[in-house]
């Protein structure tokens, strides 16, 4: 048994991967949740219902999808261009500290809905772009690898915003709790259900994964951030500035991961704490991989990754299943689907 | 030297999608022989030795040694049946000794006992025998190109192989190195070992092959023994048409197309440029010579507009050009072609068509809005490929597909569609194959013939010699004073080279004088 390199590869084969990938993984999972004694098909049954099966499952699931969304675009867009931001976490946080300092705030109270909530909403994307132009600048500057800059940063920006919980943003009718004042009602996003925590922020995300496939398909940018991500040398040769390209990228990937701290605060929580995201941002680099860089792809990526968390969030209850299997099972995910993918690029003669 | 076949391959078929690499191919190898695979880049000599070897499987066809079917895909299979590899790019370990090398994946695993003393008997007896001097202690990552090739081969005959196929073996060698690996292939086949020397030089061939089997097209063109033939014929055989120099029709020589005065630049990482001033007319090519790292690649980055020039005035058509912009450079109508294909020409995981818009994409023909038009693109590809012969693939195919000839076809036709009025050609065929050198050489030719202004940067003299109208050496980053082709000699263009232009001037002159 042995590799060969495939000369193409097929449409159907780059679909396929990933659903083998997820298949794989959850068989395994299934073995480990026999072995936490229970039973592995009612414990996937417990989760599908968890995450699909009632109104508020549903709207819970497509809820936590948004974040993921706008963290694995943040990851997909930046990873194409051979970006490594490993720091979406960090600007997802400066994105939202951003958004509650600005939104609760004088503006907060003068200007009209729509146009309060697309400055919020822009101010938490340029929070999250500058926190990532940094480690660029680092790089460009003084060929600092930001794989480890940008990773080191989500630290930093976590400490900063925990100490403007602390300190200068701290909400005093909190009481005591490390938590920022919150934005006016008028900078909420409207719910797209009622009396449901889901809000348009969801449409929001799917449109821009839209949008970026249709910008890295179609467009001169697109041509030229591939071009720049596949080989550096020959995009110079062709005239493609390597570094505004680069800042370009830097702005949409912090951007999109700024943006999913802003609308998590305009759209759920109305308020910033130091544990509003369960690694948002780390989820962000995982769904990117599930889905192969593919903006589209990203969006089911993100609803795959919501749904196992939200689903075993409820089996866990039921069964007593611990929930660390839904990590258990993301991780599984990106491994098999790793494995997938070298399998797009081989294949296997006996 | 004995007839009997140690090796036959049988009509062996391998496809690659559409492409088909081998075509019904049948070779037999006998026992002491040195058989050369003569092809050009493409014509299926790799596929069929990973065939032969393992590597892959072939769609039909068999492989026998000594008598015995060898089972289709298996490389262990082929190595056990005596038969090794030498690979073009090395499978070494550069952290490892040579030794280690050579014995990776022969000890066995669950054994504590390590097989070394015995190994290095083994390894000190055949480099003896095969006078494959090296030593086994020696780390490989400190050793020279020829000397790891010693290693790569010492590594199959360690494994006992007796017929040995060697991958175009000199493609990374210096001409001494080449001479002494021929030296120990003639010995190696004197002491009953028989090889296949997968090649496209055709002196090598003549002068070390017994036999040459002639691959055109993935099928057998043509079996000669090499005292029955010339090369000249091989020559002819693999390219499937004869096989001249071009002909050069007399320069008409134009106005003055693109002019550099008092030029410097620095070079990142390579020599820069010191004042260096040049003229090209139209319906001329100006070759700059040198020795490689001289200047040449700042000389040519400055002129394909990716690198700013310090001082010094550039004129194009008289009038005042700013450098340091590729789409200025392109706008301006210069066709660039770059010294390296593969880094600098193109990005191999993008399709034909993208690599053949990426330059010029900001063009209105190509995008509008910043919105590319594909179908232009992909029209754009397609007239390229008609026209100038690209031939193994489809324009929405990844240009990795293509070999290196047909890659370069696709460079030379994105930038000569349009007939650009100044060309800048650096080492426009090196690497390529005969045919495709053909090809290059009479598209720049054709180009200057309809008045276009050419620079080629090259390292090849009887490139050169082919192609130049005028000759400037290039030195230490300083440029010689013009000399006209049809005077220089190799001793002439030695000596400008070497920075002797004074010498190279009395010469230059002294011939105007005796002709005229």
């Amino acid at each position: 048994m042995r590799l060969e390199k495939r000369e193409s590869r097929s449409p159907a084969l780059m679909l396929l991967a990933p659903l083998m990938a997820v298949a794989v993984a959850l068989v395994i999972v299934g073995g480990l949740i026999t072995l936490a004694g229970a039973s592995a098909p009612e414990a996937f049954l417990k989760i599908i219902t968890g995450a699909f099966g009632s109104r508020l499952a549903l709207t819970e699931t497509l809820t936590r999808c948004v974040p993921l969304i706008l963290t694995g675009l943040a990851a997909a867009v930046a990873f194409r261009a051979r970006v490594w931001n490993i720091g979406a976490e960090g600007q997802f946080y400066l994105g939202a500290a951003a958004v509650a300092a600005v939104g609760s705030g004088a503006l907060g109270t003068i200007l009209p809905a729509p146009v309060l909530i697309g400055l919020l909403a822009l101010t938490g994307a340029i929070a999250g772009a500058v926190w990532l132009l940094l480690p660029l600048w680092m790089r460009l500057r003084f060929s600092v690898d930001e794989v480890v800059t940008s990773l080191l940063l989500n630290f930093v920006a976590l400490l900063i915003v925990s100490m403007l919980l602390d300190g200068p943003m701290k909400d005093p009718l909190a009481f005591g709790w490390p938590q920022s004042l919150p934005v006016p009602d008028d900078a909420m996003l409207p719910k797209l259900i009622e009396r449901s925590r889901l809000h348009i922020g969801l449409l929001a995300a799917i449109a821009i994964a839209l949008l970026l496939h249709m910008v890295q398909s179609r467009t001169v940018f697109g041509l030229q951030t591939r071009a720049t991500g596949l080989n550096p040398d020959a995009a110079r040769f062709a005239g493609v500035p390597p570094v505004s390209t680069l800042i370009k990228v830097a702005c949409l990937s912090g951007g999109f991961a700024g943006l999913a701290g802003a609308i998590e605060v305009i759209g759920v929580k109305g308020y910033v704490t130091s544990d509003l995201s369960p690694g948002f941002g780390y989820s962000g680099i995982v769904i990117a991989m599930l889905a192969n860089l593919h903006p589209i792809g990203v969006v089911a990526a993100a609803l795959y990754t919501a749904a196992v968390f939200i689903g075993a969030d409820s089996m866990s209850r039921s069964l007593g299943v611990p929930t660390a299997i839904a990590d258990v099972t993301v991780s599984l995910s990106l491994l098999t689907m790793l494995v997938a993918v070298f399998f797009t690029q081989y294949r296997i003669r006996a | 030297m004995s007839s009997r076949p140690i090796l036959k391959l049988s009509r062996i078929t391998k496809r690659f999608g559409a492409v088909i690499a081998n075509d019904d191919v049948s070779i037999s190898l006998a026992q002491g022989e040195i058989l050369a695979l003569l092809g050009e880049n493409g014509a299926g000599k790799t596929t069929l030795m990973n065939i032969l070897f393992g590597h892959y499987a072939p769609d039909e066809g068999t492989v026998s040694v000594d008598g015995a079917l060898l089972p289709p895909g298996q490389p262990l299979a082929a190595i056990r049946a005596g038969v090794g590899m030498v690979h073009q790019h090395f499978s070494l370990a550069p952290n490892l000794t040579v030794l280690e090398n050579v014995m990776t994946g022969t000890e066995p695993l669950w054994s504590f006992r390590s097989a070394r003393t015995g190994g290095r008997r083994k390894l000190v007896a055949l480099s003896e025998r095969f006078g494959l001097i090296v030593d086994p202690d020696a780390r490989v990552g400190d050793l020279s190109v020829g000397e790891r090739q010693r290693v790569e081969i010492l590594k199959a005959l360690y494994n006992d192989a007796r017929i040995l196929i060697l991958d175009e073996p000199t493609a990374v060698l210096t001409r001494q190195e080449a001479e002494r690996l021929f030296a120990v292939l003639r010995q190696m086949a004197r002491q009953g070992l028989s090889l296949v020397l997968i090649s496209h030089k055709l002196d090598e061939v003549m002068t070390t092959a017994d036999r040459v089997v002639v691959l055109r097209g993935g099928k057998v063109a043509a079996e000669r023994m090499t005292a029955d033939t010339d090369k000249a014929e091989l020559a002819e055989l693999m390219v499937g048409r004869r096989v001249t120099r071009p002909a050069r029709a007399a320069a008409k020589r134009g106005a003055i197309a693109f002019e550099a005065a008092g030029l410097c630049a620095a070079g990142a990482g390579a020599a820069p440029l010191d004042t260096v001033s040049f003229r090209l007319y139209e319906g001329e090519i100006l070759a700059i010579i040198g020795v490689s790292g001289n200047g040449q690649t700042t000389l040519a980055d400055v002129m394909f507009g990716t690198r700013k020039p310090d001082a010094g005035d550039l004129l194009l058509h008289g009038r005042p050009f700013e450098g340091g912009s590729v789409w200025a450079v392109h706008e301006a109508g210069i066709g660039r072609i770059p010294e390296d294909r593969n880094r600098e020409g193109v990005v191999g995981d993008m399709t034909i068509w993208e690599n053949a818009v990426l330059e010029r994409i900001r063009s209105p023909r190509f995008s509008r809005r910043g919105i590319v038009d594909r179908a232009a693109g992909i029209a754009f590809a397609e007239q390229i490929m008609a026209e100038f012969d690209v031939r193994g693939g489809t324009p929405t195919r990844r240009i990795r597909a293509l070999s290196g000839g047909n890659v370069q076809k696709l460079i030379l036709g994105r930038n000569l569609l349009d007939n650009p009025r100044i060309i800048v050609a650096a080492q426009p065929t090196r690497g390529l194959d005969e045919g495709a050198v053909v090809a290059v050489h009479d598209r720049l030719l054709e180009a200057r013939q309809r008045g276009a202004a050419l620079m080629l940067i090259s390292e090849d003299l009887d490139e050169v010699i082919g192609l130049a109208d005028r000759v400037q050496a290039i030195v230490k980053g300083r440029l010689s004073p013009p000399v006209p082709a049809d005077r220089a000699d190799p001793r002439l263009l030695g000596l400008m080279m070497a920075g002797d232009w004074q010498r190279a001037g009395d010469i230059s002159a002294g011939e105007m004088a005796h002709a005229s």
